[in-house]
This record gives structure tokens, C-alpha cells and sequence, in this order.
């Protein structure tokens, strides 16, 4: 490898001998072609003609309004596929395209990085595997049923809880099996050294242009930026481009799930402690023995033990501050924003909203945020309906 | 002369390495077991301890994995574990981690605990090459010596690094994929040992996919110097964990299967090489 892959003492990549050879190969490709002219108009063609960027950011009045400061929303949940993972899975299907594979695996917990994959994997007429925990299987069912419709192969993994994490494990299995025809296409800012840094590198037009957007509309940089952080590839996409404005606040809002006194929530960087999982020295939720925990949050796409490297990093630095909201003020906000703005936000999105709603009173009135809707909640219906059936309610 | 310098020059054929995952399907069964292994003729022990999340093992070993860790194996219980091996009779052996375990308990601290406890070398399953610093010196104070994996896709000059890193054995990985039993031996083990042959004087012990007493001895005649058997013993537990007499037996008869159809060295390969 040329390089280290560090974020500080962060990062890494920490994996089995037989993985070097194809990381190396990504790693080489990945910074040949990031400069290539061709390579970027084909990117270029594929960001605005197929997954719709730029991305509106969107002054969301009424939800500013009760909130009492001045919210705009980085609309990533109107590109194809209905959130930001496309942003990601264009840019490595294409390297791996470059790169001259033919096969495409993916690991998945919401769906979206799954589906993101196999939009993919289908216009570039490649195989494509996705593992996919049983129990997100079970519970994302409408997005298992589009990635089949759209060509790709659905491997539920039983193994531990059955989620994200799971997954990433078979995945990384199964590529070791598979290293010389397939590309891992990885969908969050983690895992093993070169692949935070791509994954950050195809986000980042998020920032770009959220930061530009923000400047032209409202006249000045945002006072705060925040992102719901599972692994963290949306945040870290809006994060990169303002990470050299001091003024501007990063927050990162990780799922709380039952609360951060149980055991029963995601957030990592909240609670966590430093080990190595999956390729990376990052906080993790792990026992005193260094065993991972068991998670759980009502968004799928948070539900993980880990976190991204290079948000470890922003965290130790103080650069980026990280905070959680638990299910209930998930649900409440998801129920209160939709009737708002008459947009359906991802569960996960609705972490950073919710983490304004909490701010109401406590920010000046002339506060400016931008928060980043990386996914659309059409996924979520189901279980919003299991935990608040609309028949029991009273609106 | 390292305890594995002196186990490979006393034999007159390959090693017989068989894996166990510590406390798997408990404490009690799992030390029956190991000592039984030892019993049947095991040159060298290769042991594990269970981590949740193994990438790389296949479902056999997943499971022991499990089943050890329900039954409260954490990394201490292991020492204590090994101490008893080491107190029933002195053996070899090696240790398989994952890389998150040693962090957490600490990798000096634990690597000395190790050594103590009777230890002989230490390989880290997620931890390349290209980090090997974290784990050498921690290993060389210690007193221990270091294995790392080779594999069928791992370059010559890397090869080479691999066999300056390591000072007990090479870990060669017969095929790409993760741990498990297969059908057929992999084609890749025979080019694979001849090219570590040609770089190196290191040992060089054969592993992942070994199934049969006919796969070792193929190993075998291929001139690895020792043949790692995991996945097909970990299944025997995984048919009747509930009888541990039943297991004795059938791992002491598979073993000493094995340990017979391993050929005698061929005293003119070494002039050959």
C-alpha cells in the first residue's frame, strides 16, 4: 500500500493477508483515475444527467419556524435511488469498471447502500451480490424486492444479530473467496484502508455544493452543519467541505435508540471505546474483553457497532462534536416534519432533525443550520406504522 | 534453537497441527479434548479465541466461536486454559487472535501472559505484514515467536518480508476464502509452498481446507512442514457437542488417521532445495 490510510491514530487497515493484493489494487486505481479527465466527465455525466446533482438545499420555512432558528436541508434525498448512497456507488462502480471487474458485491443494512448498488450494478451490466443481515432483510423488505426487480441477488446472512455488521463480515468472506474477478463495492466512510477515503472522495459534492448553495442564498457560511452518523458517509460528505471554516459547528447524531443507559442504540462515538474492527482502529461498542455488542436502533441504516475512522478522528480533534437522540424523538420529529414540509425524511436523516428540534430555544434566532436529508423515508413506512400505527393515533 | 526449530528438526515428516477454538463446546469438554489431540500424536497445538466477529473463518469455526464465547471463554479463561495444556504436557503452541482481543486486554501485557501461561508463538488473523511492527517487539520481549500468513495471492517480495517478519513458522494459506472443510485440496498449495521453499528456510506449515488424512499427506508430499487441521475437527464438536466421550474418540481416531498417512521426509527433497 502506498499509504498508511490514517486519520491520526485512526484508520488503518487491519485485515487478513489475503485482502492486501486487492486493496492495493483499488488503492492504485482509485488514484490514478480520481485525476483522470475522462474518468471525471464520465463521473461528472452520471452525477447530474443520471442521479439528478446538484442537489437543491432547500430553506425549510415552517419547520424553521417552530424550531426558531433557520434550517435548510441538503436535499440528497431527490437523487435516484432516494438517498446519498448513489453518490458513492456511481463513482466505485465506475472505478471498478475502470479497473476492468466484471462482478460487484455490497454489504447493506437500511437497503439503500444495497439498492444504490444494484441501480449500479444493472447500468453497468455487472453481477451483483448484496449481503444483507436476516434481520434487515425482514425489516427493509421493500428495498430487498427493488434490488431483485433491478437484477442483483439477495444474500440474507444469518450470522450474529443478523444486521449491518453481519453483513460487512460475510462480505468480507466471501471476497476473500472472490478477490481476483470482484470488486467490493463498501458503502460507508469505514472499514479498511483505501475505502474511507473513497467513500469520503464520492460525498463529497455534498459539502461542495451545500457550502456554495448555502453562501449564495443565505449570504454567509452556515453556524452548524449536521449529519446523522452510522458508519458516517453522509456527514462526512457535508463535513469535508467545511472543515477548514472554524466557525462552522459539525454534529454528528448517532442513533440512541432506547437510550444511551441501555445497551439497546448505535452511538459509537458517543459511548464507545477504541478497537479494531473490520479493517479499522476506530470507537467501537465492544465488552471489556474486546468482544463487539450487539446494537440496536429503530433506523437500520445507523444500526452498526462502528463508526467511520476519520470521524474518530474529528471527534479526538474536537473538530466535529457527536451527540445522539433515541427512537421516540426520532419517531415524534418524523411525524412533525412530514406534516411541515410535506417531505417523508429517512429515519436515519431524521436523527439530525430531531437534534434540532432539541436545540429550539437554546440557539440565537439568527442561527443558520444546514442539515444534511441524506435519504427519503418512502423505506421506512413499516416501521414507523409498527411502532405508531396511524389508526392509534390521534393527530 | 526455538521450541518449533526443535519440533520440526526431530521429526522425520510433516507436523501434525491440529486447531481448537478454546472452550469450545465448553471449558471442561474442550481441554478433554485438547489433551486427547495431544494423546493422538499432535506435534504442535494451533489455538484460537473465539471473537465475534471472525472474518476470516467460515461458518464451521463462526459457530465454535459461538458456542466457546456462550460459554463465558474470554481472553483470561484462555490463559488459564493454556496453562493447563502446558501443565499436562509441554507442547508447542500457537496462538490464533483476532486483532480487537489483544488491544483491549493489551498487546504487551497480554503477549507476556501468554508466554508465561506456556505459549510459543502468536498470529494475528487481521494484522498484515505492513503492521507487523505492533506485534514483533511486543512478541520478541514477550519471549515469543511470530507467525504470519502467506497466501496464493501474496507476491514473491512480499513473501520474502513475510519470511523476515516471522520467526516460528509460515501460516500458508492453501486457497483464497476463509477456514473450512473442502473436498478437494487446493491446487494453489503446491505452488505455493515451492515458491516459499525457494525464498526462504523458514518453515512453512500448511492450513486452511484440510480435510482428510489424504489432503495431509498431500500437504505433505507438496514439503510443508506442518499441516494445520481446523475446520474438520471443529465439526466433530459441532455434530455431538453433548458427548464428550463420543468426541474423544472420534477427534483421537481422525488424528491418528491422519498422523499415519503422513510420508517420512524424502531425505533427497532437502538436496534439492
Amino acid at each position: 500500500m502506498k499509504s498508511k490510510g490514517r486519520f491520526g491514530p485512526f484508520g488503518g487497515y487491519y485485515v487478513p493477508e489475503v485482502l492486501i493484493p486487492a486493496l492495493e489494487e483499488i488503492e492504485a486505481a482509485f488514484e490514478q483515475f480520481r485525476q483522470d479527465p475522462t474518468f471525471l466527465k464520465d463521473l461528472n455525466t452520471l452525477y447530474t444527467d443520471y442521479a439528478g446533482r446538484p442537489t437543491p438545499l432547500y430553506h425549510a420555512r415552517r419547520f424553521s419556524e417552530a424550531v426558531g432558528f433557520t434550517v435548510y436541508l441538503k436535499r440528497e434525498d431527490l437523487l435516484h435511488g432516494g438517498a446519498h448512497k448513489i453518490n458513492n456507488t456511481l463513482g466505485q462502480g465506475l472505478l471498478a469498471r475502470y479497473m476492468g471487474k466484471t462482478k460487484l458485491i455490497a454489504e447493506t443494512g437500511a437497503g439503500q447502500h444495497g439498492l444504490a448498488t444494484a441501480i449500479v450494478g444493472a447500468l453497468f451490466g455487472m453481477e451483483t451480490k448484496i449481503f444483507m443481515g436476516a434481520t434487515d432483510v425482514a425489516r427493509q423488505n421493500v428495498n430487498v424486492h427493488k434490488m431483485k426487480l433491478l437484477g442483483a441477488e439477495v444474500i440474507p446472512v444469518e450470522g450474529g444479530t443478523g444486521t449491518l455488521k453481519d453483513a460487512i463480515n460475510e462480505a468480507l468472506r466471501y471476497w476473500t473467496a472472490h478477490v481476483e474477478d470482484t470488486f467490493y463495492l463498501f458503502g460507508t466512510a469505514g472499514g479498511p484502508h483505501p475505502y474511507p477515503t473513497i467513500v469520503r472522495h464520492f460525498q463529497e459534492p455534498i459539502g461542495q455544493e451545500a457550502r456554495r448553495q448555502c453562501l449564495e442564498k443565505a449570504g454567509r457560511l452556515p453556524d452548524i452543519v449536521t449529519a446523522c452518523v452510522g458508519g458516517g458517509s453522509n456527514a462526512i460528505g457535508i463535513f469535508s467541505a467545511f472543515l477548514s471554516d472554524p466557525k462552522v459547528q459539525l454534529v454528528g447524531v448517532e442513533g440512541g435508540g432506547k437510550g444511551l443507559h441501555t445497551t439497546q442504540h448505535c452511538a459509537t462515538l458517543c459511548t464507545g471505546t477504541v478497537g479494531v474492527l473490520h479493517g479499522a482502529r476506530t470507537y467501537l461498542l465492544q465488552d471489556e474483553n474486546g468482544q463487539i455488542r450487539d446494537t440496536e436502533c429503530i433506523s437500520a441504516g445507523l444500526d452498526y457497532p462502528g463508526v467511520g475512522p476519520e470521524h474518530a478522528y474529528l471527534k479526538e480533534t474536537g473538530r466535529a462534536r457527536y451527540v445522539s437522540v433515541c427512537d421516540e424523538e426520532v419517531l415524534d420529529t418524523f411525524f412533525l416534519f412530514s406534516r411541515m414540509e410535506g417531505i417523508l425524511p429517512a429515519l436515519e436523516s431524521t436523527h439530525a432533525l430531531a437534534w434540532l428540534r432539541q436545540q429550539k430555544g437554546l440557539l440565537p434566532h439568527n442561527t443558520i443550520a444546514v442539515a444534511n436529508l441524506s435519504g427519503r423515508g418512502d423505506k421506512d413506512i413499516d416501521i414507523v406504522e409498527h411502532h405508531r400505527p396511524l389508526t392509534a393515533r390521534s393527530l | 534453537m526455538n521450541p518449533y526449530q526443535s519440533c520440526f528438526s526431530k521429526l522425520n515428516r510433516a507436523a501434525l497441527i491440529p486447531f481448537f477454538v478454546i472452550g469450545d463446546p465448553s471449558y471442561e469438554t474442550s481441554l478433554a479434548l485438547v489433551k486427547a489431540a495431544i494423546d493422538a500424536g499432535a506435534d504442535i497445538l494451533e489455538l484460537g479465541i473465539p471473537f465475534s466477529d471472525p472474518v476470516a473463518d467460515g461458518p464451521t469455526i463462526q459457530k465454535a466461536d459461538l458456542r466457546a464465547l456462550k460459554a463465558g471463554i474470554t481472553p483470561a479463561k484462555a490463559l488459564q486454559f493454556i496453562r493447563e495444556i502446558t501443565a499436562y504436557k509441554p507442547i508447542p503452541i500457537g496462538l490464533l487472535v483476532y486483532y480487537n482481543l489483544l488491544v483491549q486486554y493489551g498487546t504487551e501485557r497480554f503477549l507476556q501472559d501468554f508466554q508465561k501461561a506456556g505459549g510459543t508463538s502468536v498470529l494475528v488473523a487481521d494484522l498484515s505484514i505492513d503492521d507487523a511492527d505492533e506485534i514483533t517487539l511486543p512478541a520478541k520481549n514477550a519471549g515469543l515467536e511470530t507467525v504470519f500468513m502467506a497466501t496464493p495471492n501474496t507476491p514473491d517480495d512480499r513473501l520474502r518480508r513475510i519470511a523476515e517478519k516471522t520467526t516460528g513458522f509460515i501460516y500458508t494459506v492453501s486457497l483464497l476464502g476463509t477456514t473450512g472443510e473442502r473436498d478437494a485440496l487446493s491446487q494453489a498449495v503446491r505452488p505455493l509452498v515451492a515458491r516459499l521453499k525457494r525464498l526462504t528456510d523458514k518453515p512453512v506449515c500448511v492450513g486452511f481446507g484440510i480435510s482428510t488424512p489424504q489432503h495431509a499427506c498431500e500437504v505433505a508430499r507438496a514439503r510443508a512442514d506442518g499441516v494445520i487441521i481446523g475446520s474438520r475437527i471443529v465439526k466433530f464438536i459441532e455434530e455431538t457437542p453433548d458427548n464428550p466421550d463420543e468426541l474423544r474418540e472420534n477427534i483421537t481416531r481422525f488424528l491418528s488417521e491422519v498422523r499415519a498417512a503422513l510420508p517420512p521426509k524424502n531425505p533427497t527433497a532437502k538436496a534439492d532445495a
